[in-house]
């Protein structure tokens, strides 16, 4: 799998030339294409050594730009005007493409200052109100992020070490069994911590494999969407919790990023 | 009227979307339309002659209360402020998608240059966009457009309210005065 990292300073090839014509001053209805194109594969150099993988676009517009480069190159064949595009400059299609993509971003900009709901302006009832952190210790819960989760893990893998001898697994554990029966739990609890799901039934020796297909079988919940994991306080319990389908929208709000 | 005029401000003030003048017109029977929008200008009007932190702004067909734009830092620290946080390659991609409405995901494409598959999903998610049917071309490609929630998000009355696009000929005409 290759993760593509977008450099945030760019949103695309047009807005890479936007920035080229802008940086050189150049008017944008007279491009010198060779100038333009040679910066324009230096920055696709340049993107290509940060990103692991760079975005296709980017290379169309590449291909586009050593086009228009060569047909400027051509003598303005006059035979006869038979064809249609003999008087016209290679540039044009591209720079009617740069006008357009601009005045959508300026527009992007007018309406990205405007009074914003939940930003600027509120109405009435819209957002919870800020928990205090007094009785914020108790209520307001953090996210768990994968690490911590991870560590977790990690911590009870490590106090199964000390009371390990040889061990002999009679007990038969399938991945899809550990989910459902994750999930009957939380379904009759609503919630159950970490440490209780692993030890639970088995209170003296949870057993190694039995740890991993519950760890994996919440992992594999969480990207169902069919769990949560919380936590309290840092390297506190981690919690497990039913995701509720019909939750308020302003928490999925928090959750979604674009 | 003044009877009228807290009644209409009780209205708006218990209404859960942005109350519209039809709406109020049912309530009224007895006044004509012109009257109830009369009615909303007095209560906005007055609203505005308060010095105080609520206005009345009309939005996505409808009125409601809003606190004031100066009221911003201080309502922040009651909220957990957690606005609608948009990218730039998502304000560019909603911007396509407001003035060119309705339009094929593949016309965005177009004009921005890249593939805006994942920020259009996100867009939908966030009910700022939203699937309005199918063009009835070949492949009967979905064609987008904006929510009602994009206007109460960014308060605007109706889509006519969004600032006019520079047209295509005013850009050609003001490039002698460009930098």
């Amino acid at each position: 799998m290759s993760y593509e990292i977008k450099l945030d300073v760019f949103e695309g090839p047009l807005d890479l030339l936007l920035y080229l014509i802008r940086k050189n001053e150049i008017d944008i209805y007279n491009i010198p294409v060779a100038l333009i194109t040679s910066q324009y594969l230096g920055y696709i150099d340049a993107m290509r050594s940060l990103n692991l993988d760079l975005a296709g676009e980017y290379l169309v517009m590449a291909a586009t730009l050593a086009h228009i480069k060569s047909r400027m190159l051509l003598p303005a064949v006059d035979d006869g005007g038979e064809d249609e595009e003999a008087g016209e400059d290679p540039r044009a299609e591209l720079v009617k493409q740069l006008l357009e993509y601009q005045m959508y971003r300026e527009a992007a900009g007018i309406l990205a200052v405007r009074p914003l709901l939940e930003r600027d302006v509120f109405k009435l009832g819209a957002l919870p109100e800020v928990v205090p952190d007094s009785a914020g210790r108790k209520d307001g819960r953090i996210e768990a992020d994968l690490f911590e989760l991870v560590e977790a893990f990690r911590r009870i893998v490590a106090g199964l070490e000390a009371v390990e001898g040889l061990e002999f697994s009679v007990e038969k554990l399938s991945l899809a069994e550990r989910i459902n029966e994750i999930m009957e739990i939380l379904s009759r609890e609503g919630q159950i911590s970490f440490s209780e799901l692993v030890g639970e039934r088995q209170p003296l020796s949870p057993g190694r494999k039995r740890i991993v297909y519950t760890f994996l079988a919440i992992l594999e919940l969480i990207k169902l969407r069919m769990a949560k994991v919380r936590q309290a306080v840092p390297f506190g319990e981690i919690r497990l919790f039913l995701a509720v389908a019909g939750e308020p929208e302003t928490a999925k709000m928090q959750n979604v990023e674009v | 009227m003044e009877e009228k005029i807290a009644i209409l401000e009780a209205l708006i003030f218990a209404s859960e979307t942005p109350l519209a003048v039809e709406k109020v017109a049912e309530i009224f029977p007895d006044l004509k339309r012109d009257e109830v929008i009369n009615l909303f200008q007095v209560l906005a009007r007055e609203y505005e002659r308060r010095e105080r932190g609520i206005s009345l702004q009309e939005v996505a067909g409808g009125f409601r209360f809003q606190t004031k734009v100066e009221m911003a830092p201080w309502v922040g620290r009651l909220k957990v402020v957690r606005p609608v946080s948009l990218s730039p390659s998502a304000m560019e991609t909603l911007a396509v998608i407001a003035y060119r409405q309705p339009v094929m995901k593949a016309e965005i494409d177009r004009i921005r240059g890249v593939d805006t598959g994942g920020t259009l999903k996100g867009l939908l998610e966030k009910k700022l966009a939203r699937i309005v049917g199918r063009k009835d071309v070949p492949g009967k490609p979905i064609i987008y457009g904006t929510s009602k929630r994009f206007l109460e998000v960014f308060n605007l009355k109706d889509l006519a309210e969004l600032p006019t696009l520079r047209e295509m000929k005013d850009l050609r005409s003001s490039e002698d005065n460009r930098d």
